[in-house]
């Protein structure tokens, strides 16, 4: 059973009786264990299909399975708890609380759930972004990289089946973004799914799989054959 | 999200923004206050108006010469001289076979004087009042005795001092008043010398009544005050003491007869007298203080309801700055119900902390307004109702629900994707 399917998916935006289609025509799979790129330029609905696939938005029509399930029928607070146990979000930005420390923006996630020990479980999804000595710091302390990897960290608190990257070396130097980018492939290994959402070639490369989109169509599913990988920093080390 | 959990971090959120969070409750810890220092304070000044009528004993009768409507100002305070009301009348209304129930019956005047001993001369009040009146209305002696009936009728030179005028006029030389030779002479009369009196007495401190300091006074014998002082042949006061409540009013009637007999008046509309009762008079005032109150408290109340809508409007700016978060707070699974508490909440805490610092605040104002209102010589009671408290903090917190309700909304129906990017 594959961890993602989706049929015929499509997507419309409805502005004052003007319809315009982001989505037109969508089908692939994803499996347990991808490391998928989505590609594609400005406009042409990579993030409208990444907001569909982690429950932030629902199609307009098509077919969405969700660890074999169809997603068609979910309630709005399903769709909630799913977003919170199964999947996990790294944005461009960040989009860390602001005068909130390191720790308590990784145990965000757990506050809507139902978890115990949230600070040992925070603890370990930190420990596992190498930021264990940054607990107690307040997000305005630490670098951009810095902020990107609690982000990470935030993603993996609930143990989801994926975790979405949207741009997630967008807003960061080739250095830090290459600290990210070892990062996730680190937690691939691990055995998480990821799907990174990128126009960026480079980045693009370091996924195991592209999804090239264009104008609300797939138009190559391939596999990457010279795969970059990205090098830990000494950053890291420290 | 438990509720445990949800009230943790508004605290902590609050917390963050403490400046913010004390400017958005100032509104209502001021209404709570207001709501609570009215409150009390107008039961303080109840208690101050029951407590002189406890004083005075509510038995009272008191007569004043001119007809006047029932509940309107005496005729004096118009500058009327009315001089219809003697001592005879008072002598007449002693008569147990005409007035059976009144227990004791004084007349007096009443004016302004300067007494001397040696070189110390004061300003005061003169009361000139028969050998009745310490019964009539309760006073006690400190040292001494008040005038007997001889000293009292006969135009005795004596004199007795109420505390503050004996401190005043003996305080420093330390010497016993009593049997001490004082000079009185009128503040009316611009003559010479004054009429010597020996000093009987020291009335036991009263405090005040009214506003008036009741032992700023030197009490002397009615003729001699009315005649030799003042240079009149009438008195301007006659109270009677009823010997129980329930006589009041036959008191009043009996009262009534008598001067009209005595007055040859056969219509009451050309009665020259007014009788009051001191308890009615008592009951109206206080009528007046609790309307007045109640007004006062309805002006606070309305100030709760601006603070509310201080409340709506600071909450409407934090979901705007705050619109990114609860995109990231849905993104990462927090569900509308979720958000919409955590703002309601957040609503709810603050008006509750701010109902609760006005209700300490206003505990502490009315507790020093009464210590103050105690050391200016008033019989003050410090009353803090349990009803304001409630009153004023339900009301607090019903406003801030009422008014969070609406940005709580507004919060949870964001749509996260449009939320997160939200600049």
């Amino acid at each position: 059973m594959a961890l993602i399917e989706v049929e015929n998916l499509k997507k419309d935006y409805l502005n004052e009786d003007v319809v315009t289609p982001v989505l037109r025509d969508v089908t692939f799979s994803i499996d347990h264990g991808e490391f998928v790129a989505i590609m594609g330029p400005s406009g042409s609905g990579k993030s409208t299909l990444m907001h569909i696939l982690s429950f932030l938005d629902r199609p307009t029509a098509g077919i969405y399975r969700f660890e074999g399930k169809d997603t068609k029928e979910f309630s709005d607070d399903f769709l909630a708890k799913l977003r919170n146990e199964r999947v996990g979000f790294v944005f461009q930005s960040f989009n860390l609380l602001a005068r909130t420390s390191v720790l308590d923006n990784v145990k965000l996630p757990l506050l809507y759930g139902k978890k115990k020990d949230q600070d040992a479980i925070a603890r370990r999804a930190l420990e596992s972004v190498g930021l264990s000595h940054r607990l107690g710091f307040f997000t305005n302390q630490i670098s951009g990289g810095e902020k990107q990897r609690v982000a990470i960290a935030r993603a993996l608190v609930c143990d989801p089946a994926v975790i979405f990257a949207d741009e997630p070396t967008g807003n960061l130097d080739s250095k830090s973004g290459n600290t990210v980018m070892h990062i996730l492939q680190q937690l691939n290994d691990a055995g998480h799914t990821i799907i990174l959402v990128t126009h960026e070639t480079d980045t693009a490369r370091h996924a195991k799989r592209i999804l090239r989109i264009k104008d609300g169509r797939v138009i190559a599913d391939e596999q990457v054959v010279q795969r970059t990988l990205a090098h830990p920093e000494r950053e890291l080390e420290k | 999200m438990n509720l445990l959990r949800t009230i943790r971090l508004v605290i902590r959120t609050l917390l963050a923004r403490k400046g913010r969070s004390f400017l958005t409750i100032l509104g209502i810890v001021i209404g709570v206050a207001g709501v609570i220092i009215i409150m009390a304070l107008g039961a303080g000044a109840q208690s101050l108006v029951l407590g002189q009528v406890t004083k005075l004993g509510s038995n009272l009768l008191s007569i004043q010469p001119g007809k006047s409507n029932e509940k309107g100002p005496p005729a004096q305070l118009f500058g009327i001289v009315v001089t219809t009301l003697t001592n005879d009348d008072a002598r007449a209304l002693r008569d147990a076979g005409q007035v059976p129930h009144a227990m004791a019956v004084n007349a007096l005047v009443r004016g302004g004087a300067t007494v001397t001993w040696r070189n110390q001369t004061i300003d005061t009040t003169f009361v000139g009042t028969d050998y009745h009146y310490p019964e009539v209305i309760n006073l006690s002696l400190q040292t001494g005795q008040f005038f007997d009936q001889q000293q009292g009728e006969g135009n005795a030179n004596v004199a007795v001092l109420g505390s503050t005028v004996a401190r005043e006029l003996f305080g420093n030389s330390g010497m016993n008043p009593i049997g001490q030779i004082v000079k009185i002479q009128s503040a009316s009369d611009g003559g010479i010398g004054g009429v010597p009196l020996r000093v009987i007495g020291v009335i036991a401190p009263r405090g005040s009544l009214f506003f008036q300091d009741q032992d700023d006074q030197i009490y002397v014998p009615l003729t001699l005050g009315a005649e030799q002082l003042l240079g009149i042949h009438y008195v301007q006061t006659i109270n009677v003491k009823v010997d129980s409540a329930p006589f009041i009013s036959s008191t009043i009637a009996d009262v009534t007869r008598v001067l009209n007999e005595r007055h040859r008046i056969q219509r009451p509309e050309d009665e020259d007298f007014t009788v009051r009762n001191i308890a009615d008079a008592v009951s109206i005032l206080s009528t007046i203080t609790s309307a007045l109150s109640l007004f006062l408290t309805a002006m606070a109340a309305i100030s709760l309801i601006v603070g509310g809508i201080g409340i709506l409007n600071i909450m409407l700016v934090t979901v705007a700055e705050r619109t990114r978060e609860i995109g990231l707070r849905k993104a990462v699974g927090a569900t509308n119900a979720a958000v919409r508490n955590q703002f309601l909440f957040e609503a709810g805490i603050l008006t509750s902390l701010g109902g609760m610092i006005g209700i300490l605040i206003g505990i502490l104002v009315s507790f020093f307004a009464s210590i103050l209102m105690r050391a200016l010589g008033y019989d003050w009671a410090f009353v803090i109702s349990g009803w304001s408290v409630v009153l004023a903090f339900g009301v607090s917190v019903f406003t801030g629900l009422t008014f969070g309700v609406y940005p709580a909304v507004k919060a949870s129906k964001l749509n996260p994707i449009e939320a997160l990017r939200y600049e």
